[in-house]
């Protein structure tokens, strides 16, 4: 992990060269504890991938903290009706920073089958989203697969001036980018 | 067996046009258990004939049409002495072509000692969408009170703490009536965006 090459090899043995910002990815992406937030059918996905076979303790992750003080990650699993809606705020304005959001299933990333008055037609309108996980349900493979590309975005987080350099880069790309009905996509 | 009949639509949006039920009330006899009901029903409460509307026994089903001011009094009675101990709910329908009669309440009733089950409906005209509450009678029916005032706007008379139960407390209108638009918005896609349902052109 040396930023210089070669320098390790110089040094005595037990010693290991890092960065402030690997160093705190590494350690923040290996024990995400994640809060109870299942609202629907996904919850069940996720309660299996949490049991005996698809394990979710294999990640440190076994503790689904009820109190939203305790945990960093909120895996919304399931619609949310326009009356949890504030609900879902109040949680996810409880959990202390760093925290990531992982809209679990179709309702949470975009509403769903469900395209009606009463249901929020995706997450991200409520709480800002890391990982969107399609699926109805995803299967608890597929969750942990999702679990797994976020610690890899956790795993690269830049922090301090280095994060803001990065928020700026990505709100000019969302800002110029093309919406969705003018993309080609696979029919073109 | 296989290609579409008709228009091909299968959103339930196009239009649909259904005959109306008929007004008439079964004739007598109703058949396996409805004429004992009826028959102690009537023994019990003097004013059956003025209170019940209409009997319909219809796919092996009894229901009795109650006037809205004699709910309380004929569920009282169907509770304590023809033993219909269960109310399962009360369900809300609404029939916007039907004037002066547009919303239903419908109680479904089950006797676990003689293994019965009936239904009673109560109508209300849109201008004036009061009926009594059954709390009294089944304490069950709160919930399912609260429920049916939140979806179709009728206002049940008596009941505790009448407010919105599954919509947020500050929505107004109520969602599962006819006239109430399905609120979806236009999904986007790559390449094109697909209204909802209810807007979408019909399958010509």
């Amino acid at each position: 992990m040396g930023l210089i090459v070669g320098l390790e090899e110089k040094l005595p043995s037990g010693v290991v060269l890092t960065s402030v910002e690997k160093l705190a990815g590494y350690v923040r992406k290996n024990s995400l504890w994640p809060a109870t937030f299942g609202l629907a059918c996904c919850a069940i996905e996720m309660m299996a991938a949490g049991a005996g076979r698809y394990d979710l303790a294999r990640f440190g992750m076994e503790v689904f903290r009820a109190s939203p003080r305790q945990a960093d990650l909120m895996i919304v699993a399931g619609r949310v009706s326009n009356k949890m809606a504030p609900v879902l705020r109040q949680i996810y304005d409880q959990m202390a920073a760093p925290k990531w959001v992982i809209a679990m299933g179709a309702c949470a990333s975009s509403g769903g089958m469900f395209n009606n008055y009463a249901i929020v037609q995706g997450v991200d309108h409520v709480v800002p989203v890391d990982i969107y996980l399609p699926g109805c349900p995803p299967r608890p493979e597929m969750l942990m697969d999702a679990i797994l590309k976020l610690h890899e975005h956790i795993n690269d987080e830049k922090l301090g001036s280095n994060r803001e350099e990065v928020i700026r880069e990505v709100e000019a790309a969302a800002m110029a980018a093309k919406p969705t009905f003018a993309l080609k996509g696979l029919l073109a | 067996m296989f290609g579409a009949s008709g228009t091909g639509d299968t959103s339930g949006y196009g239009g649909l046009v259904r005959s109306t039920t008929s007004k008439g009330s079964s004739e007598r006899p109703y058949g396996s258990y409805f004429d004992e009901v009826a028959d102690d029903l009537e023994r019990a409460y003097p004013d059956f004939s003025q209170a019940i509307e209409r009997v319909v026994v219809y796919r092996g089903e009894l229901t009795l049409h109650v006037k809205r001011e004699n709910l309380v009094d004929v569920a009282m009675i169907l509770r304590d002495t023809l033993l219909f101990e269960v109310c399962m709910g009360v369900s809300g329908v609404h029939y916007p072509t039907d004037l002066d009669r547009e919303l239903h309440a419908v109680y479904h009733l089950l006797s676990m000692t003689h293994n019965r089950r009936i239904r009673l409906e109560v109508s209300a005209p849109d201008s004036d969408p009061h009926i009594p509450s059954v709390v009294e009678v089944w304490a069950g029916n709160n919930w399912n009170e609260r429920e049916t005032f939140d979806m179709f706007g009728i206002i049940f008379d008596g009941h505790p703490g009448l407010t919105r139960i599954l919509m947020p407390d500050d929505w107004r209108g109520h969602p599962q009536r006819k006239d109430y638009p399905l609120g979806g918005i236009p999904v986007e896609y790559k390449g094109a965006t697909v209204p909802p349902p209810n807007e979408r052109r019909s399958y010509r």
